[in-house]
């Protein structure tokens, strides 16, 4: 059988992984016209944050195996229905036995003056060019207050433009909340900076600004169109199939059109009369099609249509009906919390609710919509509340829990019971539920509490302890490899979880090099090869540059050898060079020129201390009060190599000016005209966290010694993948300075000898690595052919370095 | 000659065995990448012992890393964790234990007179 997907979002894909799922073998190929594979649509404005794993290849899905044939950035112009084939924009024709239209919807532009000034938000280009016009911006506008609409504003928001949002209806986001909510809602959005103009139209777009239907003008460097959308039907409509008088392809319970050799899933599909703009019924529809295809009867029959807005940080959440014959209602205006819910005229069943400022209600009542009440409707108003989290336990099991993905809690349960689930990722993998926007986590969490599985605390399946537990055991039995101690303490081989922590504890403990015997088998991959992975599999190298000071001499050999190996050279956040595109059986000779000529390991690959910054300090700075530049080495020298549960860093500043960002940092040094004022918990990253002050006025040596004990106890106590900044609210400032300046717990001397320990026996793992052969053996790329590189390392120039070629995804 | 192990040997024509290493070049535990007729194959040594051989290719990054996974157990399953993203591969099928969708090519092993052996056809 050859199937024919047109249109490659995220219906087609989940259309594709069914049939993979199910070992479809026939010809299936998938026509995209945009320029890549299906992407998280959902998930699309955290494109515009930067974060690591945002980006264009991070938000893709991988081609499911299914496919044997990828069309990308190539549209579908025609079908030929008698004749079974579609032709695309590029000339292709392509015969099918079976055709999915899988089109999507487009965003509607009114029909405005000037329309063609803006932008809409639909895809990944879109939001490409939106943030390239927004460097030039200062003024955003957003016509459409709906839930995209508000999530397009706060992206520009965040992209740093004053934003307005031009609402036609009488409230913000009509089609979710009642007017009650809608004020409220107002409230926040304008505390967040945003201006909300409502009950007016978009009159007409000039350059530089919008004019709308009341007269009034708004400067607008950007304006996003975020007025609806329309399902893309034109190729149903010009093949003559049937569709809706308002649009969207018209198809049956299987999904099948007026062709049955035609089906058409998602935003384009009109269901049960009905189009549906949310990703989990789309998903739903793309099962039913594949399970059809393959001769099943599944049926789609309609689908939940809550909705909870994220990223803005206020919560909005509505399911159900929106009216009822009784309804109950809570308001706070001060804090900003309005909740509604709609009952049935005997008071006897949920009929549906509305709520912003405060959502925890959303998550516990959404299942039980049409079932009888379990309390009285005004309890229910603050079900959830008391910051237990949405009581998943108290669910029926037909319950839907996950609407994204339509997963109940019955299937949920079975999951945790059949599979051995112990954890919130193993039911996201099992079930799908929680994978994609996340809202219904907190029921997952109670669903597993309420199964009986202890979360959080089990390491990972082979060891039911804590990171801090299995160091005390390591310590106290004085276990020294990971073989005696999944033997004695755990079960199984390990993974990649267990086997890191565990060669950091055994790191910490007792020293030694971490490529040693059976240790090495426990190293992720940049501790085994003591440089950084990078995307094509080569690797890259940092040598130490304590305080961010070189010598003129020490630059020109890294310049030398970046270039004698062609290596991408790029001066990083943490002061200090990298380079970059190194492959496995480089790293011993670039790391024997750079040992040669006084380098040492920067640790930028291992769980351990990686910087301590500096500014210039007092040495040349005409602010500076002490020498920032010299205790900045002196900290980086001390604590070099210490491994640790997550990464430290630290910086020191020559004043309270803070060039060096010391707040920012695991444990940060600002000078004083006294001495040195430790501050202690900053995290830049995901989640960032000004660091707190700790200790004031310290001299170098009573500094050092409060660094060590913290450090100490933070690699005793803290939790695996845990940055000092997390631990530190776990623990509490408070705690933290009882324990180690007033020694509450009696255990300083001990913390002390252990740092002392650390810096006796400190060194260098790189000169250590190229001076043992029997090291040395695993730095080849291929067993066989020890000479030979890997072939599949290519590199192209870009600004007169390399770069690494993209590699081709998943294809079959 | 001492057939020490040999995953499942198929009906039809005799095999082709490409030797590889030493089996006591391998580090238990670990993986090594070889270079087999232009694939590349990554090529473990389980904790007893025992051989794996699938395709080194990680099929989320399309980078030739999986032989630098870390090696463990699944429940009962011997399993590698790509070093890119942390997919879990089951080494007996292949199949992506995190996405049974995806799967990386297995391959048979054998040792002979102390040396690995692997079968790409
Ligand atoms: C090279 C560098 C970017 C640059 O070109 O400037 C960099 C590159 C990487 N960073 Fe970073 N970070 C670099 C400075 C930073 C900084 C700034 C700083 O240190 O002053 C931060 C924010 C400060 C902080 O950590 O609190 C930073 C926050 C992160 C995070 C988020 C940590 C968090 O707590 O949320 C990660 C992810 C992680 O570690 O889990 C990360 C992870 C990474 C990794 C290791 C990602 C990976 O797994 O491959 C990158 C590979 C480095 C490599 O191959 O050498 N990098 N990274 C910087 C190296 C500094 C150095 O010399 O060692
Ligand atoms: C910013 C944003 C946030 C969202 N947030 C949420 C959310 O929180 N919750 C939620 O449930 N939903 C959300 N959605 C909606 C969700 O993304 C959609 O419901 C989902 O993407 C629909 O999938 P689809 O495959 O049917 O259509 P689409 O995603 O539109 O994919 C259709 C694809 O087909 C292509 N195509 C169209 N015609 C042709 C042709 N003739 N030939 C070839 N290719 C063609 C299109 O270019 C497109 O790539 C959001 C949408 C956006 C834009
Ligand atoms: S922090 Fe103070 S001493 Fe350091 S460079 Fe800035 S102004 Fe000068
Ligand atoms: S409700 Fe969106 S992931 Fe579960």
């Amino acid at each position: 059988m050859r199937i024919v997907v047109a249109g490659y979002g995220p219906a087609a894909h989940r259309f594709a992984e069914t049939l993979a799922a199910r070992g479809f073998t026939g010809g299936l190929t998938l026509i995209g016209e945009e320029p890549r594979s299906a992407y998280d649509r959902v998930a699309l404005t955290s494109y515009l944050s930067g974060r690591p794993g945002t980006g264009a290849e991070d938000l893709t899905y991988p081609v499911p195996p299914a496919v044997t044939a990828v069309r990308l950035a190539d549209r579908v112009t025609a079908i030929d229905r008698a004749r079974r084939a579609v032709t695309t924009a590029s000339g292709h024709e392509e015969p099918y036995d079976v055709l999915v239209l899988a089109t999507g919807s487009a965003p509607f532009v009114p029909p405005v003056p000037g329309a063609e000034r803006a932008f809409v938000y639909r895809t990944i280009e879109d939001l490409r060019a939106i943030r390239a016009a927004s460097e030039h911006a200062t003024t955003g506008v957003v016509v459409g207050g709906g839930l995209l609409g508000l999530e397009a504003a706060d992206a520009l928001r965040g992209l740093g433009l004053a934003t307005h949002v031009v609402e036609m209806g009488g409230w913000l986001m009509p089609r979710q909340v009642d007017e009650g909510g809608g004020a409220v809602l107002r409230g926040h959005i304008e505390r967040l900076g945003l201006t909300v103009h409502t009950g007016t139209g978009l009159d007409r777009i000039e350059p530089g600004r919008v004019v709308l239907a009341d007269g009034t003008v708004i400067d607008a460097g950007v304006v996003v169109l975020s007025a609806g959308v329309r399902p893309r039907d034109e190729l149903a409509r010009a093949a003559g199939l049937d569709v809706g008088p308002r649009g969207g392809v018209v198809v049956d319970e299987g999904m099948r059109t007026s062709d049955p050799a035609v089906y058409a899933v998602g935003e384009c599909a009109l269901a049960g009369g009905m189009v549906y703009g949310l990703v989990g019924p789309c998903n739903t529809m793309a099962e039913v099609a594949a399970d059809r295809v393959l001769g099943g009867a599944a049926a789609f029959t309609g689908a939940d249509l809550s909705a909870k807005l994220k990223l803005l940080g206020v919560d909005v959440a509505s399911f159900g009906q929106l009216s009822g014959a009784l309804d109950v209602t809570y308001m706070d205006p001060v804090a900003g919390v309005y909740k509604k819910l709609f009952i049935s005229d005997d008071a006897r069943t949920l009929l549906g609710g509305v709520c912003v400022g405060d959502a925890a209600p959303y998550a516990l009542l959404r299942p039980m919509v049409g079932s009888e009440l379990t309390a009285q409707p005004s309890d229910l108003l603050f079900a959830g509340a008391q910051g237990a989290g949405p009581d998943g336990a108290g669910y029926p099991d037909d319950a839907q829990v996950c609407s994204c993905n339509n997963v109940t809690k019955g299937e949920i349960r079975s999951a945790i019971a059949e599979q051995g689930l112990t954890d919130v990722a193993g039911v996201k993998k099992c079930t799908r539920a929680g994978a994609s926007c996340g809202s219904c986590v907190p029921a997952l969490v109670s669903i597993l509490a309420a199964e009986g599985v202890a979360t959080g605390k089990a390491l990972c399946e082979h060891f039911p302890y804590s990171r801090p537990e299995l160091f005390e055991i390591v310590r106290v039995r004085g276990i020294g490899t990971f073989s005696q101690l999944i033997a004695e303490h755990g079960q199984g081989r390990g993974c990649e979880v267990c086997k890191p922590a565990v060669a950091s504890i055994l790191a910490s403990l007792n020293g030694g090099h971490v490529l040693e015997g059976e240790r090495a088998a426990l190293q992720d991959t940049n501790d085994h090869f003591l440089a950084n992975i990078q995307k094509n599999g080569t690797y890259s190298v940092v040598p130490r540059i304590p305080g961010g000071e070189i010598t003129p001499e020490k630059l020109i050999v890294i310049g030398e050898v970046a270039r004698d190996f062609g290596l991408y050279t790029k001066i990083t956040g943490g002061q200090r060079i990298d380079l970059f595109g190194a492959r496995v059986e480089e790293l011993p000779k670039i790391w024997k020129r750079l040992v040669d000529a006084g380098f040492e390991s920067g640790h930028a690959y291992g769980k351990a201390l990686r910087t301590v910054k500096s500014c210039v300090g007092s040495t040349w700075c005409r602010y500076g009060v002490q020498d920032s530049v010299g205790m900045a080495i002196a900290l980086e020298l001390r604590y070099r190599g210490l491994r640790s549960p997550h990464k430290i860093k630290s910086a020191v500043s020559g004043c309270a000016r803070e060039c060096a960002e010391a707040r920012s940092k695991d444990f940060g040094i600002i000078a004083t005209e006294n001495g040195w004022n430790l501050y202690v918990g900053g995290n830049g990253g995901f989640k960032p966290r000004h660091a707190d002050l700790l200790a004031q006025d310290l001299s170098d040596d009573e500094l050092i010694r409060v660094i060590d004990r913290f450090l100490m106890f933070y690699i005793r106590t803290a939790d695996r993948l845990q940055r000092t900044a997390a631990w530190i609210e776990a623990i509490g400032l408070g705690h933290l300075r009882e324990v180690i300046i007033e020694d509450s717990l009696g255990i300083c001397a001990d913390l002390d000898a252990g740092m002392e320990r650390h810096v006796n026996d400190y060194f260098d793992e790189w000169s250590a690595t190229i001076a043992d052969p029997e090291k040395l053996r695993r730095f080849v790329s291929f067993v066989n052919a020890p000479g030979t590189p890997d072939p599949s390392i290519v590199f192209e120039t870009e600004r007169d370095q390399i770069k690494p070629v993209l590699l081709e995804v998943t294809r079959r | 000659m001492t057939t020490v192990q040999s995953v499942e040997a198929p009906t039809g024509a005799a095999r082709n065995w490409i030797p590889i290493c030493a089996h006591a070049d391998l580090i238990p535990e670990r993986g090594a990448a070889a270079l087999v007729r232009g694939r590349q194959i990554a090529v473990f040594r389980a904790f007893d012992g025992h051989l794996y051989a699938v395709g080194n290719r990680d099929p989320y990054s399309g980078a030739y890393v999986i032989s630098r996974g870390i090696v463990g157990t699944r429940g009962e399953e011997p399993v590698v964790a790509t070093p890119m993203h942390k997919q879990v591969f089951s080494l007996v099928t292949g199949v992506c234990l995190d996405d049974p969708a995806t799967a990386v090519p297995i391959y048979p092993t054998r040792v002979t007179n102390g040396t690995v052996e692997v079968s790409v056809e």
